[in-house]
This record gives C-alpha cells, structure tokens and sequence, in this order.
C-alpha cells in the first residue's frame, strides 16, 4: 500500500517512516509542509495519507486544509489527520468531506500503540472511518437525556461504532456473539432514534451527527 | 499625525480643497450663524428691560430741555432704574445658567470642526467654578464677535451665489459681453475663497471655543490612565511569555516525546515477551504514554491554542468537555482581542475548577455574551456557595487580571449557593 506522510517534525516523520515500513506499507514521500504534501500527492498517486493537522508557515490547520482539498480533487483517497489536541470543529470538517468514507481523525498519541495504529490506518485505507476514542469520549461526556437511558454495555457498543469498528471487530472487543452485538446495535439505534443501517461508515456518520447535536 | 486635527490646522494643509474640511468648516459657519440667532433670540427675554430702561432714560433727556414738570423727570428716572435692576438681575441669573446650556451644546456642535475629545469638568458652585465665567465669555464672543465675521462671509458669499443671475443680466441686457464673462469668472474663483474664508473664520471661532468650554486635561487623570495601560502591557507581557513557553513545548518536547513512545512501542515487538527487557520497556513504554498526556493537560494550562486558534466558545466547550461535571455552554460566536478572551477564559477555568473542588456542584452552566462594547462571561454552579474571595489566590489573581484589561469580576456566593462568578470585560467594536 503506497502512502506518503506529512509531518513537520523531522524526528517525528523519520519516525512514522519507520514505523509504517515495519508494518508492510510502502512509503513514496515523506514531506514537512501542507504544499509539499499536495505536491508529492499529485506526484506519486498514493492510496493513503498520513498527515499532521498543524504545519508550516501558519502553524494551524493547513495539513487539514491540504487534506479537506485533496480530498476534493482525488476521490477515493484515504486520508488520516492527526492532531495534538482534540478540536472539535477540525474533525467535523474533515468527517464531512467525501462522505466521511476512508478517513480517519486521530490523537497523536495514538501513535504510541504501533500495532493499533498501524490497524487503524489499515481500516482507512479499506475505506472506513476512524474517529479518535477521545473524541468519541468527550462527545459522550456532553450527551444529555437520551444517552442516559442506555445500558452500561450499549454505551460502549456506542463508543465502539463511533469509533469506525464493525460489527464482527466490536464482537471480538467485547467477547460477544456478532448476532448478540446486532441486538445490541439495534436497540440503541431505536433508543436514539437514529435509522437502522448495515452500511458501517453511514452508522458511524449517523453517531457522529447525532453526538455532536447533543453539545 | 500626532496631534488632533482641526479645521484651523487643516486650512493651511496643500489637499484641503479636496478634502472634507471645507465641507465641515461650512457645515460650522451655518451652524454658527444658527446658533448665533438662536441666542439673540433667547436673550431678548433679560435684555428687554435694559432696553427699555436706556429708551426711557432717552425721551426723558428729550424732554427736560422742553417744558416737563421736574417731578415726571424724577418718575421717569426711577422707572428707567427699576427697570435697569431688574435686566441686570435676570442677566445676573440666567446668563451663566445659559451660558452653560450654550456649552454644552458648542461642545457637541464643536465636533463638525474638530477631532479631539470635547469633555469638561465642574468644580464648585455655579458662580465660582471658572468654568461658568468662560462659557458666559464665550457667550459675548457667539453673540457680538461671531455676526460680525458672519456678516463679512454671507457678504462674500452672496458675490458668488448671485454670480448667476449677474451674468443673465449682463448678457440679456446687451452689455459688453467681456464684461459678463469676467464677471462668471470673477465669480467662480471667489469659490475656493470662501471656502477657505469660511474655514479660516470658523476654524479661529471653533479654536477660541475649545479654549473657553473644554477645561484643561486633569493631570491626575492622564496618570491614571497611564498606570492602567502599563498594567495591562504587563499583563500582554504575560500572555506572551506564556504563549512562547507553550510553543517551546509544543515544537520540541511534544514532539519528541511522541516520537520516543513510538520507538519504544516499536522496541516491543522485536522483544521475546518473556523476557526482562520486554517487561523493562513495556513499563518505560506505558510511562512515555502518561507522561503524553500530562504534558498535553500541562500545555493546555498554559496557553490554550483553541483559545487562540478558534476563540472563546470553542476553548470554552472544550474546558467544558473535560470537566467531570456535566457543563451546559451557551456562548456568542465572536472573537475579541486576545487579553479579553485569556482572561474570560481563565475566569471560566478557575469557576469550573472551583465548582468541582469545592462546592460540590452538579451542573454547571456557562454563558458568554456581548452587548454593545461589553463582554459579559457568567459561571453558575449549584453548589454549597460560601466561596470567599479572600481565601484563596485564584479568584483575587482573576480580580487583578480582569481590572489590568478594564474590566471587572463580580462574584456571589451565599452559603447554601448558587455560586455565580461573572466578569465584565471591555471590547471595542
């Protein structure tokens, strides 16, 4: 899988280069600014990016806003913004841009957990959504009345769907049956009132709206 | 620029035809000229039995040498007196009164001519404070000094607004033509001087003005001021610092120690799991990643980037979404300058802190709003209230830094709650 990264931290990038190849990706570029990045995407045609949120000159979102327009002019390409914080607005933004289909908004703090990170960008690349669990965490945190009246279990079944896993991934995180996760699924679903969908990334996006209308 | 314009130093700037200032110094004359009559109009009221009085004093002069009894002379005398007494009484006590009433409204007529601030201050009574025996001087120089270069424009002036009907005239009436077109031409260059003319007298009439009704600047005032704004340059020097330390941390240790984790998450896969040195670096490694997120919550402390980057409801929201406590945020969208947003988000974060630590609160609702030139920041917890300023730094600290950016903290707390802190925070549109 050809990836190309942007990443202003010269110890940081060489980082990811070597994490990524460990794990089987083919790097094709690794840049430091937002112009380099469209650059080297037009050049190389990856099937993924891996890019910092933060970058030069600015210093404040223009890997998000080289990621939004690439986006925009290659349909299809996976892309993986990762942030130091948790910005709300930022990860609306990006989920918003092609359907939230292949796109994946995470802590870099995520990084420290190699495998994990290395699946989580898998499951982009193969056109899923990933949402940082702290993100997810901090959109519960604001829920209000509906939320309350889910069980313990359903709750983490919700996490667990805002965070991009299908059903046969939350199964195995949750040591359930995939027909019992289903159950689960479905009753939550009817409990927030949300549309009842196999199509895991349009679940997601349906969480995800349905979180961020409860600030 | 350094010092205030005004139509008297404008006069003499190479652009003043093009600018506003002939329009303005216009604008100061015919207002001038209203003002004027208005006043002749007012004083008619007291000076009508000094009028009087020197009318019947002139037929009784008349008279004498004629053949009137002495004792109507005498009866006209007294009248002529009673009626002189009774003018200069009136004078006495409705001149300064008017005098300041015409101050007041030759301040606010003053702006057409000038920049500067046109504030003025009382001291003592009516007929001891200085300031009443200027505006009773200005009062002379509006009603005899101001027709009399009135009279000297509206003569001017009448040349050119006439120029028109004194041109038809020549040329209908056969005269020379030579004649009617000097006199077009005579006309139209007589524009730009009374333009200035005007400007000129005004601008000397709105000087004059400014240094009879606008009293000198309190110096202790100026110093008040001065001692305001160096205290919120300090309190500027502050957030910079702090500013510059959070991205110290941000570009280097940040950065490395992200990088530091990842390799020993890396590390762990080439070490057989049991041996020592897995166990070794899985200890360092979940270390690495705590210390991940203290340096992050530490950072944040310091200098909060979505403050800066998204404004104070997104930093607000935020606060809110790390608080343990469910925090209801109704916030306006808008930016401010970045000492009023650090500080109406400090406010928020020590309210926030306070509410959980000590009143034991369980919901917590905050509200931002601007209305006009103010921005009004309210925290309000259910808690056990009896929060006193006195005790702890922070509240007090908070107090400081809302009084160095012109604004103030208000909190109210009884025992028993709620706990409402509120800060009010100036914002110049």
């Amino acid at each position: 899988m050809r990836v190309v990264i942007a990443e202003d931290s010269v110890l940081l990038r060489e980082g990811l280069v070597g994490l990524l190849s460990r794990f089987g990706f083919d790097v094709v570029a690794a840049v430091g600014d937002a112009a380099a990045l469209v650059t080297a995407v037009g050049e190389t045609t990856p099937d993924l990016v891996v890019t910092d949120v933060r970058m030069p000159p600015g210093f404040t979102d223009e890997g998000l806003r080289a990621a939004v327009a690439l986006r925009a002019t290659h349909p299809g390409l996976a892309v993986v913004a990762l942030s130091q914080y948790v910005q709300h607005s930022y990860a609306s933004e990006l989920l918003g841009s092609g359907q939230g289909r292949a796109i994946g908004y995470l802590l870099k703090d995520r990084v420290a957990d190699v495998a994990e990170f290395a699946d989580m960008l898998r499951r982009v690349a193969a056109g899923g959504t990933v949402v940082d669990p702290e993100v997810v965490r901090q959109l519960m945190l604001r829920g209000r009345d509906p939320l309350d009246h889910l069980s313990p279990r359903e709750r983490e079944v919700l996490a667990l769907i805002a965070e991009g896993h299908s059903n046969a991934a939350i199964a195995r995180i949750l040591v359930l049956t995939e027909a019992g996760v289903g159950k689960h699924i479905g009753s939550l679903l009817a409990k927030l009132h949300l549309p009842v969908n196999d199509d895991t990334n349009r679940r997601v996006l349906a969480v995800l709206t349905y979180l961020r209308g409860q600030q | 620029m350094t010092s205030t314009n005004t139509l008297l130093r404008a006069v003499v700037w190479p652009g003043f035809l093009r600018s506003a200032w002939p329009w303005r110094g216009l604008a100061y004359t015919a207002t001038t000229a209203l003002a004027s009559g208005l006043l002749w109009l007012v004083l008619c009221g007291p000076l009508a039995p000094l009028v009087l009085a020197v009318e019947v004093l002139r037929t009784t002069g008349a008279r004498s040498g004629q053949e009137a009894p002495l004792r109507w002379t005498g009866s006209y005398v007294l009248v002529a007196a009673v009626l002189g007494l009774v003018g200069v009484g009136l004078l006495v006590l409705v001149g300064p009164r008017l005098a300041l009433v015409v101050a007041a409204v030759e301040r606010w007529r003053l702006r057409l001519a000038d920049d500067g601030p046109t504030s003025s201050r009382r001291r003592g009574s009516l007929y001891t404070d200085p300031a009443t025996w200027r505006a009773v001087a200005y009062l002379l120089l509006l009603a005899v000094v101001a027709p009399v270069w009135l009279g000297v424009l509206a003569l001017a002036g009448l040349l050119v607004v006439s120029t028109p009907f004194a041109v038809y005239h020549r040329a209908v009436g056969m005269a020379a033509t030579g004649s009617a077109v000097g006199r077009a031409a005579w006309g139209l260059a007589l524009i730009p001087v009374v333009l200035y003319l005007a400007s000129a007298f005004g601008g000397a009439h709105a000087a004059l003005a400014r240094l009879l009704l606008c009293g000198e600047p309190d110096p202790a005032a100026a110093e008040l001021v001065e001692v305001t704004r160096s205290r919120a340059r300090l309190a500027d020097a502050f957030d910079a610092e702090r500013h510059r330390i959070e991205r110290d941390l941000h570009d280097v240790a940040q950065q490395r120690l992200v990088s530091l984790t990842m390799q020993l998450g890396l590390a762990r896969l080439d070490l057989p799991d049991d041996s020592p040195a897995a166990v070794a670096v899985a200890s360092a490694h979940e270390h690495a990643k705590a210390l991940m997120v203290e340096l992050r919550d530490l950072i944040r402390g310091i200098s909060p980037r979505t403050l800066r980057e998204l404004g104070l409801r997104a930093a607000v929201e935020e606060l809110a979404a790390g608080s343990p406590l469910p925090v209801r945020v109704d916030a306006d969208p808008g930016r401010y300058t970045p000492a009023v947003e650090t500080v109406a988000l400090a406010a928020v974060s020590e309210a926030l802190a306070n509410a959980v630590k000590h009143a034991a609160a369980t919901e917590v609702t905050v509200t931002a709003r601007r209305s006009g030139d103010l921005v009004t920041v309210q925290v309000r917890d259910d808690g056990r209230g009896g929060a006193d300023p006195s005790r702890g730094s922070g509240i007090t600290g908070l107090a400081d830094r809302a009084a160095a950016a012109g604004g103030r903290l208000l909190i109210s707390s009884p025992p028993g709650g709620p706990t409402i802190l509120r800060v009010e925070l100036p914002c110049a549109s």
